[in-house]
């Protein structure tokens, strides 16, 4: 279809376009101090039904332990080459079956989709704005521990807290290097599409856990 | 739908539909108050809004300015990254090349994400026609697939429907799944018979809500997952959009994320924000093997062709303006006829299918104004409809992009206008007019077409004003 091509672009080439203006860089700014902005990043994503556990690093493990119990998970996929990953080995008893996503997802779609409990991922930050965790799946944390299982723990360093969405892609670089797939995530699986009504849990998690370690 | 008069009496005909449907249109007043009460509590800071509004009115303006070499730009970029890229004149070219693609794959099952474009080119329709199964997996698109139906709305597809219709629907589908009409359990039923489809799916559709040329990156944005679940669960990813949604810079998209879903649904944020910018690279785990970006023209670029009228490009489809839209909340999405409703679908139809197809949707339109003030991409769409309303019965413009100029221009009603200029314009005429007109009053007629189906006919004073004050005078008081 390269006539296809050549043809949009004469058309748009042809036309005349008024000029306009510069964009003016706008990035709304907060005088947050961390602890407001943590205050801030916890309430609004409790505000859309995800659970935020404040912790710091020394103690996460047994926050993890705990909520792991509440919860009555059986089998969690995570990695386990992560720093985050390593502890929770370590600590880890024979009461909850630890997954690794050693292979591709093809070869294990079936028991993937069936029978994970909950699925555990660090994060790369978060938005105390719009109460947002930001995702960059790797070889180690896959796209899809985030998705699949019905519960996702997300671990989240609270140095890594931004004001905005605009701040965190200008003070990471995000435009560098993009990975194969950034994620916002800011609460679990939803939707209204029945008499505006929000259910919960509709394709992606029903549940979504944050450990913010401090 | 040549015949203008044709095109009148369908789309008086489905508006009557509409109006007599009491159960939709309780559907629509419940769902559009609930929106505009979230979109207001969502911007409770309206010196934030304006700035947030004008910043970007002018990213998407910047965008559509530089949008050939915007294109070019992320067709190289996405390219380098590993995405393939075609482009498509019309809908009949995109849905070829989808087709292609997934005859290249022997893909025989496709999941799809909601997308508008898809809707604009029928793609379900011509793949299904070719022995593909395609099932919708947003929620809202995957009620209406079940019913048969068309979107009622950009945003909330099903929004038309209440939850007993929905319940009676999924019953008669599913009949081994238990009749109710709890929201939570009718969910969990989507869920099951949806999960099952992800996993086995040859392929992956979805629409784009913005295209970054400087990364090569696609976003999508959406609450259930399932847009996530289409992009990365099976091998084949088919993105498919509008030339006009390709922005410039990455720093361009965190005030358009801003503004789309407060203004679309009153959320800070939606659930899931994806950005895409290559397939499965080597040793990732999940994701895509192979993505594709088909890029649909289907008239845009003629759209862009006007000074004016380019400014609907500018449009997120953020749906705000339907939603404080008081003809639309009346009437409801299908009344239109069309693939986009309410004001947006009234500036873009005429102007894609030309205004001798759909050049009546203009008169939808009560001139109040509503759907500006909301646009969070400022478009003029009351002097965009004004505009083409004009264009329909003048076409004096000669514009280059627009089809169907004056197609809508009627001769008694010319006539009528030119007559009126006449009299206006000329006192001794006016004056006679006038003596006639009071004298003659008894043959004032009570019948004057479609005015007088809901009102009286206007009749004539037995005096004018003129000769009332010439015999009585003017009061000082």
């Amino acid at each position: 279809m390269n006539s296809a091509r050549e043809n949009i672009l004469k058309r748009l080439n042809h036309s005349a376009v008024p000029s306009s203006g510069e964009v003016p860089l706008f990035v709304p700014k907060y005088d947050w101090t961390q602890a407001q902005k943590i205050e801030k990043f916890s309430q609004v994503i409790q505000a859309v039904h995800a659970e935020v556990h404040r912790t710091t690093k020394a103690d996460w493990l047994a926050t993890l332990t705990k909520i792991l119990e509440q919860k009555n998970v059986l089998r969690l996929l995570m990695s386990q080459t992560t720093e985050v990953g390593k502890e929770v080995v370590a600590n880890s008893s024979d009461a909850i079956e630890l997954l690794e996503y050693e292979q591709s997802m093809e070869t294990w779609k079936g028991d993937f989709f069936q029978d994970v409990t909950a699925g555990l991922t660090t994060t790369k930050g978060a938005i105390a704005e719009t109460g947002s965790l930001m995702l960059w799946p790797t070889i180690q944390e896959p796209r899809l521990i985030s998705l699949v299982p019905p519960i996702h723990i997300a671990v989240l360093d609270a140095a890594n807290l931004y004001d905005t969405f605009a701040q965190a892609v200008q003070e990471q670089q995000w435009a560098d290097d993009m990975p194969t797939n950034a994620l916002l995530i800011s609460g679990p699986s939803k939707t209204a599409d029945i008499e505006q009504v929000l259910a919960y849990g509709v394709h992606g998690p029903k549940e979504l856990v944050v450990i913010i370690r401090e | 739908m040549n015949n203008p008069n044709q095109q009148f009496v369908q789309f008086e005909q489905r508006i009557h539909n509409a109006l007599d449907n009491d159960q939709v249109r309780k559907n629509f007043r419940h769902a559009m108050s609930g929106l505009m009460g979230k979109r207001a509590m969502a911007f409770a800071d309206d010196n934030e809004l304006q700035e947030l509004r004008s910043q970007d009115r002018l990213i998407r303006a910047n965008a559509l300015l530089k949008l050939p070499q915007l294109l070019e730009q992320l067709e190289a970029k996405l390219t380098e990254n590993g995405i393939h890229v075609h482009w498509a004149e019309n809908g009949e070219q995109a849905n070829t090349i989808a087709l292609e693609i997934l005859n290249s794959h022997n893909a025989k099952t496709v999941v799809k994400g909601k997308s508008m474009v898809s809707e604009e080119v029928e793609m379900n329709h011509f793949l299904e026609e070719k022995g593909i199964t395609v099932t919708e997996s947003d929620l809202g698109e995957f009620i209406i697939q079940l019913a048969g139906e068309a979107p009622s709305h950009i945003v909330m597809p099903a929004v038309h429907k209440n939850r007993k219709e929905i319940a009676r629907l999924f019953h008669e589908k599913f009949p081994h799944i238990p009749y109710t009409e709890d929201v939570d359990e009718l969910t969990l039923s989507a869920r099951q018979i949806m999960r099952e489809r992800f996993e086995q799916a040859d392929a992956g559709i979805t629409g784009v809500n913005f295209m970054v040329a400087e990364t090569g990156t696609l976003c999508l944005v959406e609450n259930e997952g399932n847009g996530r679940m289409c992009s990365t669960v099976p091998p084949l990813h088919i993105a498919i959009t509008g030339i006009e949604k390709v922005v410039e810079k990455l720093s361009d998209v965190p005030p358009l994320v801003s503004i789309l879903a407060r203004s679309a649904t009153g959320q800070l944020i939606t659930t899931y924000f994806n950005m895409i910018s290559s397939p499965r690279k080597e040793g990732e785990k999940d994701g895509p093997k192979e993505v594709h970006l088909i890029l649909l023209d289907n008239g845009r670029s003629h759209v862009r062709m006007d000074e004016e009228l380019l400014e609907t490009l500018r449009c997120i489809r953020c749906g705000a303006c339907m939603n404080h839209c008081p003809v639309y909340v009346q009437v409801g999405g299908h009344a239109y006829g069309t693939v986009y409703p309410g004001p947006i679908g009234t500036v873009l139809e005429p102007q894609l299918s030309g205004l001798d197809k759909i050049g009546t949707l203009t008169s939808a339109c009560t001139m109040c104004g509503a759907c500006a003030e909301v646009c969070p991409v400022r478009i003029p769409l009351p002097k965009l409809i004004n505009r083409l309303r004009s264009e329909a019965v003048e076409g004096k413009h000669g514009v280059v992009g627009l089809r169907g100029q004056g197609s809508l221009r009627k001769s008694k009603e010319s006539f009528i206008w030119n007559a009126w200029q006449w009299l206006y314009s000329s006192p001794s005429v006016y004056r006679l007019f006038l003596s006639l007109a009071t004298r003659l009053r008894f043959l004032a007629p009570g019948w004057l077409g479609p005015w007088t189906r809901y009102r009286s006919a206007p009749k004539p004073a037995p005096k004018s004003l003129h000769e009332m004050v010439a015999s009585e005078g003017y009061d000082h008081e």
